[in-house]
């Protein structure tokens, strides 16, 4: 069944100078074999195609059913540098929320 | 069992907060993190404005309102002058004993160190001269050396945002420098609960619309055990939530790889540990492993690297968001005929029905963009039609000051403790 990732997880995004972070939890401990299934690298890069320049890296945490992404080059230099209004990259952890999933 | 409150995520945050976590229950620790990287450059600033200045100024101001309150207070808020800090809070709070750890400002050193940008790889030699602070990252090890001597304060400049929160565990239970899995348990408290209420409701997207009283929402508490073992909360009857999505949510914050998240005084491994619900705004964490120390402390420095600025406008309906984009193609046209040189600009339209348009640009050199300042409001005379929102005049150039992440020996840095009272 297709649905969005936010109708099973949940995620919290931040920076790290040009580095955006994304970390995606499932609300239910069955669901992060879903997230590890679904939620690729590759996927994350091309639902912020327009947003992040650099490569993305998946890290695992079945500890807490969550997976964290590694973002770089994703705020156009970063912190003081970027002229984005998502200058610290707050608003990603939101966005991933509507990748479309099969679950 | 000691608690330990953590009532600042930034310089800037809700001056209330500190107040209610000594007021509204028991605690025995306030950790405060006023640092963030780009706020040492604005110290040093100031302090190069009147050398009296260079700290976090509401601190001693909050001290002041938290003296009677009995619980000691570990804070970060010295900036690039602790000493300057700890005096100010000295005459206003006379009875309190402070102390000051210093010798992370290795601002009169980079030239003995390479100091490459951890990202770039590039040498400092390169932007040297626009050089404005450096400081090392400290461990919680000297700030635990500061509680020995019985201080009610202990004040500090650059640290390691979680230390502030190990180091009344180091003092307390008697940790020792290579109790890896004992540093790593105290490192991950730390890490939860060092931006304030981001681990007890606030920016939390796990069932946010039923989090609760977000007006009073209580800041972080630690119950930390001997063993490593701590359980994460709020004060009862305060707002917001501490629930397993709360806490997950913040245990990823701003982490590269979990499997070894790098502080001074050990590597920790957040994906060793466990988090079961303790009862209601009670998250218990075990299991927390760590390895060992790494070799090389982080250095923070910064620079000035240039300038930039940034303005919006809003456009109404008809067609607004249209409007938008074509505004922005007539001001960047227009910059072109000028014959601007920018480093980068970027255009972003938010919105439909009403749209706002925001532009930004940025150069080394402040000229283009002062010229810059001056062609995005006429658009509202001379543009598509109905632009407005401009109620704050023209955009204002601002300096950049950047971000240099680098590395130096463990070796290199010496923390020295100086005692007031």
């Amino acid at each position: 069944m297709k649905m969005q990732l936010g109708s099973i997880a949940h995620a919290r995004s931040g920076d790290k100078g040009d580095l955006v972070n994304i970390g995606v939890i499932a609300y239910r401990a069955e669901d992060y074999e879903v997230l590890l299934r679904e939620v690729t690298a590759e996927r994350v890069k091309a639902h912020f195609a327009d947003r992040i320049e650099g490569s993305v890296e998946r890290f695992e945490l079945p500890n807490i059913g969550a997976l964290n992404f590694v973002c770089r080059q994703a705020l156009m230099g970063g912190g003081t540098l970027s002229l984005l209004s998502d200058a610290q990259g707050k608003s990603f952890g939101g966005g991933i929320l509507s990748m479309e999933i099969e679950a | 069992m000691i608690r330990i409150g953590c009532g600042q995520g930034f310089w800037g945050d809700s001056s209330e907060a500190p107040v209610r976590l000594v007021e509204d229950g028991p605690l025995d620790y306030l950790a405060l993190d006023y640092l963030a990287e780009v706020t040492m450059s604005i110290l040093q600033k100031q302090k190069k404005e009147n050398p009296a200045f260079g700290y976090a100024r509401d601190f001693p101001a909050l001290m002041e309102r938290i003296q009677s309150c009995g619980v000691k207070v570990i804070a970060n808020a010295g900036g690039v002058n602790p000493l300057g800090c700890a005096e100010e809070i000295r005459r206003r709070c006379p009875q309190l004993k402070v102390a000051v750890v210093l010798g992370d400002d290795i601002l009169d050193r980079v030239d003995e160190f390479p100091l490459l940008n951890i990202d770039t790889g590039e040498a400092l030699s390169n932007v040297r001269e626009h050089v404005l602070s450096a400081n090392a990252y400290i461990g919680a090890f000297p700030l635990a050396e500061a509680l020995k001597t019985g201080a009610d304060v202990v004040v500090t400049g650059r640290c390691a945002d979680a230390a502030l929160v190990l180091a009344p565990m180091i003092f307390e239970f008697g940790w020792g420098e290579t109790d890896w899995d004992l540093l790593a348990a105290g490192i991950t408290a730390g890490h939860i609960v060092e931006c304030g209420a981001q681990c007890t409701g606030g920016n939390c997207l796990a069932d946010w619309k039923t989090i609760p009283d977000l007006a009073r929402i209580g800041y972080p508490i630690v119950e930390a055990e001997a063993d490593g073992t701590f359980v994460i909360t709020k004060h009862i009857g305060s707002g917001g939530r501490v629930s397993l999505g709360s806490v997950k949510e913040q245990l990823v914050y701003e982490v590269g790889d979990p499997r070894a998240y790098y502080t001074p005084d050990v590597i920790a491994d957040f994906t060793s540990v466990t988090l079961v619900e303790d009862g209601a705004d009670r998250v218990k964490v075990t299991g927390a492993h760590g390895l060992p120390r790494p070799e090389m402390l982080k250095a923070s420095i910064s620079y000035h690297w240039g300038w930039k600025a940034a303005g919006t406008l809003v456009y109404g309906p008809p067609m607004a968001a249209e409007k938008a984009r074509r505004g922005a193609a007539i001001v960047n046209e227009r910059c072109e005929l000028l014959g601007l040189k920018f480093d980068r600009t970027v255009t972003e339209v938010f919105g439909e029905e009403w749209a706002m348009l925001r532009m930004a640009v940025r150069a080394s050199e402040r000229g283009p963009v002062e010229r810059w300042t001056r062609e995005m409001i006429p658009l509202v005379l001379n543009g598509p039609p109905g632009a407005t929102g401009y109620g704050d005049g023209r955009p204002k150039a601002h300096q950049v000051v950047a971000y240099w992440p680098a590395l130096l020996p463990r070796t290199a840095v010496a923390t020295r403790l100086e005692v007031l009272g």
